[in-house]
């Protein structure tokens, strides 16, 4: 931050406040969208009555794992795709060396990091992913007829960082710090439009896990995978 | 470009309708829904939908219309939920067809799509908020509100007037004593340990399934009776409008009769949508978290009625048989071991279905499609083709369907697709395969 305010540039608004921001409005957005939800299920009289522990973590534990459900089991590619994109998306900007030393720079934290042969692989399979996603929103037709801007826009939020911090890693295509300047740019657009997009699924996946597990285990003695 | 193409069917309870309202009337019904009635749920699975499509293969009608898209449930909700919040409420006459269309007659609400679903997201949720908003404005199937209505007035689905139920049991009495000596259907009894509640069209049409319910009470020694008044059908047929309100009233009166009678239970026949009324959907409206005293289906009661021997088998059914596990007691409550008991003690060579259990296909004549009448009958039989197919594949000449709705909907398909089974209820079964003792028989 007092980077920002001893040499003004685009380069340290977006390395200092403008990070600030991002994880500002991403958390407050976050716990906000969740509070409002909560707040309106207690509302609705049919979920927290019925709502259980046991039947919440049999539902998430069964999709969480790979082929854990009858719907993942019945579309073996797309799982494995979306499997191993979900894990590479979540891990890499956390464990990915050049994010821990810039927490060090600012934190004077820093913790594990996976080498950068590892993080350049998952970088690639994430990009590699989003495009076979997209081919698949593209081409197949039930999917295709859902698909909406957001769904395109979804996408591309998620691509841009991956796609912008390895080309800046790698020094190709623009000036580094220029690339550099718009990795953390889409990075933070990414952050800020996550509570406010598609990509909400990622804290909301919890919560209708939790209700449609318990009203499926508790209420109806069956199975919701 | 994948387009909504549909040959045109007329329904006036949809059309005359649509014609006598505006679309001021309409947007007022969508709003007391969708902002009064609905909120969490509805906000969070809208939300949460990635349009990943894992739903399509999920459903039914999505597969026996050759993975037309307009089918797959997301598309169903998109077509309409989607739909009315993109345009904020204010839509159109033709919209309101267009959803009930789909709301009614593309969707039995089986849920089997929310088993697919990553999130889990409620699509039949959200497909009766469509219903609930065409039940508000009035545009839904006419046979559909003629049910609907009587049960308003007279708490079953045919308009029977109380002393036609009490003549009706009579007759029924008498008819039976040919076979049972001395057979009673006690009506209005107090302090007996079941109140038994029967299909409103067991009173007119399928009058052989109430005395065959009779014969199985009187050979197991049952201690049970039946309502002397109004509440004696659990059919519920608006639950299929979304009708809570009328839903509410016609399970209040079941319990109310129960607990004037003093009984221990409630036992009803073989019915689907009714049991989870009884059980829990009705319930939670009237402000209970469960039932009161235990409302047991059918199928619960015969396997305890075999499990405890009351009832012996005498010689089981020879031919093959297989199943189909009812959306509304399997999937719905977990009944799939207990149907497979009762089968197995009862018919020597069963196969079983597949998929099976919570698993199995909607016949397709659920959720009120069958209910939707004439004017809906190839939506039901065109749905039904996955369901064919997968009778056809397990080589069984008797399909036991314990549901009324399943067991008319796939005769239906039998006829239509020529698969050569005979569709049976356990009721009649058990009724057929017991062992009668020598001093009861006439």
């Amino acid at each position: 931050m007092e980077q920002f305010f001893k040499d003004p540039s685009i380069y340290t608004l977006v390395r200092g406040p403008l990070v600030w921001l991002a994880f500002i409005v991403f958390f407050i957005g976050m716990f906000y969208r969740i509070w409002i939800t909560i707040k309106l299920a207690k509302k609705e009289k049919v979920i927290y009555p019925y709502l259980s522990l046991k039947y919440t973590l049999r539902s998430i534990i069964h999709w969480l794992t790979p082929y854990g459900s009858i719907s993942m089991r019945k579309h073996p590619w797309f799982t494995m795709i979306t499997y191993i994109f979900h894990v590479c998306v979540i891990l890499t900007p956390i464990f990915i060396s050049g994010h821990i030393e810039l927490w060090y720079d600012s934190w004077k934290i820093s913790w594990w990091s996976i080498p950068q042969d590892l993080a350049d692989a998952m970088t690639l399979i994430v990009i590699f992913c989003l495009i076979l996603l997209l081919i698949r929103r593209i081409v197949q037709s039930d999917v295709r007829f859902l698909t909406e801007k957001g769904d395109y826009l979804a996408i591309a939020l998620v691509a841009a960082p991956f796609i912008t911090g390895f080309l800046a890693h790698y020094e190709l295509l623009l000036d580094y710090k220029l690339m550099l300047t718009i990795h953390m740019i889409t990075g933070e657009i990414m952050l800020i439009s996550i509570p406010f997009t598609r990509l909400s699924h990622m804290f909301f996946f919890w919560l209708t896990r939790a209700h449609t597990g318990s009203e499926f285990g508790a209420v109806r003695h069956s199975k919701d995978y | 470009m994948t387009e909504f193409k549909r040959k045109p069917v007329t329904d006036i309870g949809i059309d005359k309708t649509l014609e006598s309202i505006d679309e001021d009337r309409i947007k007022k019904a969508i709003d007391k829904v969708l902002k009064g009635e609905a909120s969490a749920r509805l906000k969070t699975f809208v939300t949460t939908c990635v349009r990943c499509g894992m739903c399509s293969t999920s459903c039914h009608h999505y597969l026996s219309h050759n993975n037309d898209p307009t089918y797959a449930p997301a598309a169903k909700v998109k077509q309409t939920i989607w739909d009315i919040l993109k345009k904020d409420g204010k839509v159109s006459k033709d919209d309101i067809k267009k959803y009930a269309r789909i709301a009614f007659s593309e969707c039995n609400l089986c849920r089997r799509c929310v088993q697919f679903c990553p999130f889990g997201i409620d699509i039949a949720y959200l497909i009766g908020l469509a219903r609930r908003i065409c039940c508000l404005i009035g545009a839904v199937p006419q046979y559909i509100q003629d049910q609907a209505l009587s049960h308003m007035q007279t708490t079953n689905m045919l308009w029977f007037r109380q002393d036609e139920w009490l003549d009706t049991v009579q007759w029924l009495e008498d008819e039976l004593r040919a076979e049972i000596k001395n057979a009673r259907i006690p009506l209005g009894k107090k302090n007996a340990e079941i109140l038994y509640l029967a299909h409103g069209l067991e009173a007119k049409y399928m009058t052989g399934l109430l005395t065959n319910m009779a014969k199985i009470m009187i050979v197991a020694g049952v201690d049970w009776t039946m309502p002397d008044c109004d509440g004696w059908d659990y059919t519920n047929k608006s639950f299929y409008a979304q009708d809570s309100e009328t839903m509410g009233m016609v399970v209040r009166r079941h319990y109310e009769v129960a607990f004037k009678l003093n009984v221990k239970r409630i036992v009803m026949g073989e019915c689907g949508h009714a049991f989870r009324t009884g059980v829990y959907e009705g319930v939670r409206l009237l402000g209970w978290k469960e039932e009161p005293i235990p409302y047991i289906h059918g199928v619960q009661f015969f396997y305890e009625l075999i499990k405890e021997r009351k009832i012996k088998i005498a010689k089981k059914i020879e031919e093959p048989v297989t199943v189909q596990d009812p959306c509304n007691i399997v999937r719905y409550r977990g009944m799939g071991d207990m149907i497979r008991y009762i089968i197995n003690e009862t018919c020597a060579n069963f196969i079983d279905i597949n998929p099976n259990y919570e698993y199995n296909y909607c016949c397709s004549a659920g959720g009120g499609m069958i209910d939707a009448g004439p004017p809906w009958k190839m939506a039901r039989i065109e749905g039904g083709k996955v369901k064919a197919e997968q009778i056809k594949d397990t080589g069984a000449k008797i399909v036991i369907a314990p549901c009324h709705t399943c067991h008319k909907g796939i005769e239906d398909l039998n006829v239509y697709y020529k698969l050569g089974v005979h569709v049976k209820f356990l009721t009649d079964i058990i009724a057929e395969v017991m062992e009668i003792p020598e001093e009861m028989r006439a």
